[in-house]
């Protein structure tokens, strides 16, 4: 609960900041852009947040983002319908997941070594299928996909025929996954199932839970939200490049899941916080840019937050702990 | 005598809950072999700690060839010369031997940059492993190669490469074979000649016989006894474990006891990492099967077994008269067959989360709707449970890791008992309990059992054998050492069995 109230005010915070330094911040476009960024790094923020919840951590996040984004536009391209297309790369995600759960649980791997590999070769195999892909040339190959695409942009992105974005779709997404993600967390079995495996996994074992099933079925889903993650990568951006595309987006989504509350060790954090952890970026590299400061200086801005938000936890969990 | 090597007066140690020890004296002379024995819990092993300076004793003194010490640490015992080697080898299985022997106190030249000085350690290695009787070319062997005999050797070693003047082994064959062990008695042997003292701790009452000048009984952590080398045989030592009275503790209603058809059965089971000896054992309905043995007897791995947390490699086990397919906890679970383990905090307990997630963990698939965990259902369930084992928890919300050791493990009981078990399996059903919840959990059982639930309770708590048991088990090394009907039950019958001893 504290940790909610925390990273919560921190947003407040970093949102008055923000709509005080200029004019422009605080109009609406720019509050949908940001809710937009917000939205698709939130998606892979949850399933980095999942799989740290039983104890596990996911470094391919970035690269399964950049295979699916190429791996869609390839697809399309090769004469896929786009909502197809959709279907058969969130079924690349799916694999994906079920590959480094079966390699945690049954080969008995480390998850940090698994999804380190999986980094590498998702990047690999995203510049093998394509160097860059882009809609335009999708639609140059396939006029008839144009409207079966807009309606994708319209629905999943919230950007009209023009391209002009005016409605936040993507926060919307998030929000919608997250009400999902909560419910399995908060109200089913499945949940407790995993916070018990993240505590103790023995004791879980030991009541019962299967949990080399509960453990890959949380790898799944976060590779399928990292493919998710990818289709919005290509409609949003329209040109992507496989060198590129969703480069780092793990560590993004493993810092938002920490500022929202979960730990490294496993079995902590909630539904809500891993949504107002996510938000916590994109509005400090808005921030950064209306300050007028470089964009060379988001790394050690976010770096710096991160490491100030974990002292200041510790240090309350210390006094918590000595007061009680 | 003249002034022991060593000596201990009256120590005394406190641990929460326990009287670990509670006076014990003993005297080492140079160059003896005194063997320590008891029964679990006696005291052996809090005893050789407090000698070895991991514990600190609250109340005696322990003297160093008359003058008074007080080790605060391991280190500052073995700069006295006085080296434990623990039942679990400590060392670092990933170097060298020579590595090893000189882990922590390296001969180093060159002043701060501390550069090893091989060529004084390897000549001193040469020399160390010739006195426990390694070959010299041993010393590069990294130790993970070394098969269990060796590694012990390499242990007493490094205890003689610090000027040993008290070696404390604390059950060093328990993973030797004959031979290894014969090697050992060598090097004892050897060990005694160049005016080494050594304080042995044993299970096997037939070694202690072997290698011991003088023996020392310990019992509930006071001195039970000694025998001289003339005085030293199986029966005399056993006599001096046991003999104390059971107190009026346990509920004991008349049951019928051994009335009910078997609902567990064990027909020649062997399982992934445990002896090849096949075990076979039934429990009936209603009745409360005691299992007895030293540590390391087997019957934990043997529990785990039955609960599909070790593979079976032979034989099958049947409730109620079919044969069961048990791989998993889950499947267990499934069959009714429940456990309470021995290590309630690693196996038995979510301690982070709270006393209403531990009872409902096991039972949310009862528990659970379309709209996901019933909150209402599990209220109950809560209250109930917390209520009916009188659970103390300011509620149900209060994480479990923050209650007393038995109303954690009351949490344990109540998440099987909310699901009803027709096996129930219990591993030290008391373990770390205060004596007041102690008694509320064998009224529970003794109740279970009248139940008609077959419950089988494997326990190194003697009383509590005698006390709650129809009918007992006692294994001895893995295997089946011998069935004690409740007519022919008695610690010394027990001990007996357990100790290697024949039946009655």
């Amino acid at each position: 609960m504290t940790r909610i109230l925390g990273v919560l005010g921190l947003l407040v915070a970093l949102y008055a900041v923000l709509l005080e330094s200029n004019p422009a911040a605080g109009s609406l476009r720019n509050l949908i852009y940001v809710g937009n960024n917000q939205g698709r790094y939130g998606l892979v923020t949850l399933g980095a947040a999942l799989v740290i919840i039983v104890g596990g951590i996911d470094l391919s996040i970035g690269s399964v983002v950049g295979c699916a984004a190429v791996l869609f536009g390839v697809l399309m391209k090769q004469g896929v319908h786009p909502v197809a297309a959709v279907g058969w790369v969130l079924l690349f995600g799916v694999c994906v997941g079920l590959v480094n759960g079966l390699l945690v649980t049954r080969v008995r791997l480390q998850p940090f070594l698994v999804t380190l590999c999986g980094m590498f070769v998702f990047r690999g195999a995203a510049r093998m299928i394509g160097g860059a892909v882009d809609t335009p040339s999708v639609l140059e190959a396939h006029p008839e996909y144009a409207g079966a695409l807009d309606a994708l942009t319209a629905v999943l992105i919230g950007k009209n025929e023009k391209g002009v974005l005016v409605f936040p779709a993507m926060f919307a997404l998030l929000l919608l996954a997250a009400a999902a993600v909560g419910f399995f967390l908060h109200r089913t079995a499945y949940g407790r199932y995993w916070y018990a495996i993240g505590h103790n996994e023995l004791a879980a074992k030991y009541a019962g839970v299967n949990v080399n099933r509960q453990r890959t079925a949380v790898y799944v889903t976060c590779s399928a939200l990292a493919a998710l993650g990818g289709v919005l990568l290509l409609l949003n951006d329209s040109t992507i490049s496989s060198d590129t595309a969703g480069a780092g987006l793990e560590l993004y989504a493993i810092l938002g899941a920490v500022l929202g509350g979960c730990s490294l060790r496993g079995g902590e954090g909630t539904a809500v916080g891993m949504v107002l952890g996510a938000m916590v970026l994109p509005v400090l590299e808005t921030l950064v840019s209306f300050r007028g400061l470089k964009n060379d200086v988001i790394p050690a801005v976010i770096g710096l937050t991160l490491l100030l938000g974990t002292v200041t936890d510790e240090l309350i969990r210390r006094r918590s702990r000595v007061s009680r | 005598m003249p002034t022991p090597r060593l000596a201990v007066r009256g120590a005394r140690k406190q641990f929460p809950g326990v009287l670990a020890l509670d006076g014990v004296s003993l005297a080492l002379a140079a160059g003896e072999v005194l063997a320590v024995v008891g029964e679990n819990g006696a005291g052996k092993s809090t005893l050789m700690k407090i000698v070895a300076g991991v514990y600190t004793p609250d109340a005696g003194d322990v003297e160093l060839d008359g003058a008074p010490v007080r080790f605060a640490t391991p280190a500052s015992a073995i700069a006295a010369g006085v080296v434990l080697i623990h039942q679990e080898l400590n060392l670092a299985e990933n170097l060298t031997v020579a590595d090893n022997l000189f882990l922590g106190r390296e001969l180093t030249r060159g002043g701060f940059l501390r550069a090893l000085d091989r060529r004084a350690m390897n000549a001193r290695t040469a020399d160390l492993l010739a006195r426990v009787g390694l070959p010299a070319e041993r010393a590069l062997e990294r130790v993970e190669r070394l098969p269990p005999g060796e590694k012990q050797l390499v242990e007493i070693a490094r205890a003689l490469g610090t000027d040993v003047r008290v070696l404390i082994m604390d059950e060093p064959t328990s993973s030797l074979t004959q031979k290894e062990t014969d090697q050992l008695y060598v090097v004892i042997d050897a060990l005694k000649a160049a005016g080494v003292s050594v304080l042995y701790i044993s299970h096997r009452l037939a070694e202690v016989k072997r290698v011991a000048d003088r023996v020392v009984v310990l019992r509930d952590g006071r001195n039970a006894g000694e025998l001289a080398k003339s005085e030293i045989t199986h029966d005399h030592m056993v006599r001096l474990m046991v003999g104390r009275d059971l107190k009026q503790f346990y509920p004991k209603v008349k049951r019928s006891g051994t009335g009910g058809s078997a609902v567990l059965e064990l027909r020649g089971v062997t399982f992934r990492g445990g002896p090849v000896r096949p075990v076979s054992l039934e429990v009936r309905a209603g009745e409360i099967l005691g299992t007895a043995g030293l540590v390391g007897a087997g019957r934990t791995e043997l529990s785990e077994a039955v609960f599909g947390v070790r593979a079976l490699t032979g034989g099958e086990i049947l409730i109620n008269g079919t044969p069961a397919r048990i791989t998993s906890p889950a499947d267990a679970i499934a069959a009714g067959v429940l456990l309470v383990p021995e290590d309630r905090r690693l196996h038995g307990l979510v301690l982070a989360e709270s006393v209403g997630f531990n009872l409902a963990l096991p039972n949310l698939d009862r528990l659970t709707s379309l709209f996901g965990v019933r909150r209402r259902a599990e209220r109950e369930l809560h209250a109930t449970w917390i209520d009916r084992l009188r659970v103390k928890t300011p509620s149900a919300a209060q994480p479990v890791g923050l209650l007393s050791g038995g109303n954690q493990q009351k949490v344990v009981y109540g998440k099987w008992l909310a699901r009803g078990p027709r096996v129930l399996i219990l591993d030290e059903p008391t373990r770390g309990v205060d004596v007041g919840a102690k008694a509320e959990i064998y009224a529970l059982i003794d109740e279970l059992a009248g139940n008609g639930v077959a419950v089988w309770m494997i326990t190194s708590d003697m009383e509590e054998l005698l006390g709650m048991s129809d009918r007992v088990v006692v294994m001895h090394e893995g295997a089946i050492a011998g069935e004690l009907s409740r007519a022919a039950l008695s610690e010394e019958a027990v001990m007996r069995l357990a100790t290697g001893g024949t039946g009655t």
